[in-house]
């Protein structure tokens, strides 16, 4: 049992060791600031990889990700923009706005999973597609360019990212209830557990009468509503979106969710360690910054070590604890 | 390698200017197609540019009802040759624009393009073998390093402390940076740490940040390119630090150029390495054929300080960049 827990645990420790290696590295890491920065900054691919997990737990995988992100801040920017002249600056005009990228994600998310489950085509097709499809559309959106929201707009909507409460900024609460809503669900609820058991065997849970498609349509439905909660975040940072917006956002959070203990072949969910897989990898570019430990040209292998040590320690442990 | 500039902006800008009025002179007969293949629209430099491209081939398009344009735009080298050999085989294009997305894949296949007697021309990116291509058109790499580099000597005072974004890793930032820190030489002036911002937005963001809370003094920025600097700016404005630095961008974004021209004191100046030099490559390539104006050689773009006098000359406001 002992060694269960700490294959549990596994992530925590490393995510702690991380942070200690940080603050020995540089006084500045500590700093509430940084703290601030490094968890806002998690919370795009964090509340993505919450998402993630439960797609990856089900059995399927969803490679879209970052280009539906990069799609629904375009059509977001756009109706924003358009709605300016009509409704005003004002909250209404910044809600409805809000409601363009959530309505968006649900959509999105239900096309994957119903070209999943109703059109039986593989989820890692259809994703390579819809990643592609995402990606050509905001780029034509944009003209090729950057789509910029509205400058007077920007500036009211600017605290949704940058304030909040104290030093707590709104996309680090909004990633925590994420997570804990998640981390409850994954765990206590019916829908996390038909999840877990269609991921494990989806033909034993079909027997056991559990609704397989409808459960797998779900997890991508809630993806893609997450995917859009990220968005209505991301928006107010920079302002913009444009082709570049979101690249490789796909991998990052697929890598967080499996440093997490998530199995890829699904049946093990993690929500708690998706977390710690999210934390772990910003947390890596930020020492890396900070430090100048190696050439800037090494950031990713490092990054890429520590992914696949994570792993292979992981797998250990874990083939420890079924012995 | 050395440049040699053989023709000058002016000259060249005083020939289309003669060669417009005698559009009409182009021959009769049978019509000259030719293909433009630049890589797809994914930063906003590269959108930029494809919207001068467009534009320019619409216009010539019109001027010129005997020039036939084949456009391709390709995410990777590999597709760009794809499309190189397409036009070569299904349209027998009889002159050929490119700017190569990696100079090494894509020598041997544009050599072969001279090879069967075409007209080429190379933009922005030298092929890895001399002597290929008719006519070399490309923005100044060294100089846009050397002139940001000579605005922070010139305008820091020694002992000022400074930190650099640095691009996608390939040789045009090695080139830019090294003429930098050239520019930078016998100044005092420290360059405290240079990251790859990738020139995107969200990893200058983040670059920037990180540099924020590592260093408690920073007098001035070289973002290197626009889309980095609007992340590098808001990651400044985040911190409250709005009046402790100036950022240099470069490219010269629309947003950008227009805030130096409102005077904005975050940012000074910009230094340009304009995206319409696929303008300047296109229409060569087409007075080739449509007049006798000698078009073969190097035409080197210089890189120019933007400031807030000259703005205006380098707005434009329907360019997506």
């Amino acid at each position: 049992m002992r060694k269960i827990d700490f294959h549990t645990l596994g992530p925590l420790i490393a995510l702690i060791a991380l942070v200690v290696l940080g603050a020995s590295l540089n006084s500045a890491f500590l700093a509430p600031a940084n703290i601030t920065n490094v968890l806002a900054r998690s919370a795009f691919i964090g509340m993505i990889a919450v998402g993630m997990t439960f797609v990856i737990t089900a059995g399927g995988l969803d490679l879209s990700v970052g280009s539906m992100a990069a799609f629904l801040a375009g059509i977001t920017i756009i109706a924003m923009n358009v709605l300016v002249p009509n409704l005003g600056t004002h909250w209404g005009t910044i809600l409805i706005g809000m409601g363009v990228a959530v309505l968006g994600g649900l959509a999105a998310g239900y096309l994957n999973g119903a070209l999943v489950t109703k059109a039986r085509i593989e989820p890692f097709i259809v994703t390579l597609g819809t990643m592609g499809i995402f990606r050509s559309l905001v780029t034509w959106l944009a003209d090729g360019g950057t789509l910029s929201l509205d400058y007077a707009l920007r500036t009211l909507y600017r605290p949704v990212y940058y304030g909040g409460i104290g030093w707590i900024t709104w996309p680090i609460i909004c990633f925590a209830l994420v997570a804990l809503l998640g981390e409850w669900m994954m765990r206590h609820s019916r829908f996390g557990r038909h999840v877990e058991a269609i991921g494990s065997n989806d033909r034993v849970a079909r027997y056991s009468a559990i609704d397989v498609n409808r459960v797998r349509l779900l997890t991508y439905v809630l993806l893609g509503l997450l995917v859009g909660l990220a968005v209505v975040l991301y928006v107010p940072r920079l302002g913009s979106a444009s082709g570049s917006t979101g690249v490789l956002w796909e991998l990052e959070a697929i890598a967080a969710v499996i440093i997490g203990g998530t199995a890829l072949k699904g049946g093990r969910g993690r929500v708690w360690g998706t977390v710690m897989g999210v934390l772990i990898l910003s947390l890596i570019d930020n020492i890396l910054n900070l430090a100048n430990l190696v050439s800037p040209y090494l950031n990713g292998a490092i990054q890429g070590v520590i992914i696949v040590l994570a792993v292979v320690l992981q797998r250990e442990k874990h083939a420890a604890g079924e012995r | 390698m050395k440049r040699r500039s053989l023709m000058q902006g002016a000259a060249v800008a005083g020939l289309l200017a003669m060669t417009w009025g005698s559009a009409a002179l182009a021959q009769e007969g049978e019509k000259t197609v030719i293909g433009v293949a630049i890589p797809s629209a994914t930063h906003g430099f590269m959108g930029g540019l494809n919207w001068h491209a467009q534009d320019t081939i619409k216009r010539l398009g019109a001027a010129y009802p005997n020039l036939e344009f084949v456009l391709s735009t390709s995410g990777d080298s590999a597709k760009q040759v794809n499309d190189i050999e397409d036009m070569m085989a299904t349209r027998d294009i009889d002159a050929l624009v490119v700017l190569p997305f990696e100079s090494e894949p894509l020598t041997a296949p544009v050599k072969a393009v001279k090879d069967a007697g075409k007209f080429v021309t190379v933009v922005d990116r030298g092929l890895s073998q001399e002597g290929i291509e008719d006519l070399y058109v490309a923005g100044d790499n060294t100089a846009f390093g050397r002139v940001a580099g000579e605005y922070f000597k010139a305008n820091l005072k020694p002992g000022a402390k400074i930190v650099v974004l640095r691009g996608i890793p390939t040789t045009l930032d090695n080139e830019r940076v090294e003429a930098f820190q050239k520019a930078l030489d016998g100044s005092e002036i420290e360059i405290l740490d240079m990251q790859h911002g990738n020139w995107n937005r969200d990893d200058a963001f983040n670059v920037m940040q990180d540099y924020l809370a590592k260093y408690p003094q920073i007098d001035a920025v070289w973002a290197a390119d626009d889309d980095m600097a609007v992340g590098v700016l808001e990651a400044i404005a985040a911190a409250n630090r709005q009046d402790q630095m100036w950022v240099i961008g470069g490219a010269g974004m629309k947003e950008i150029v227009k805030r130096i021209m409102e005077g904005d004191k975050q940012l000074p100046v910009n230094v340009t390495y304009p995206p319409a030099l696929i303008s300047s490559a296109i229409e060569m390539t087409a007075l080739h054929f449509v007049s006798n104006a000698p078009m073969t050689g190097r035409f080197i773009i210089g890189s120019q300080l933007i400031t807030p006098e000259n703005a205006e000359k380098f707005y434009y406001p329907d360019s997506p960049f």
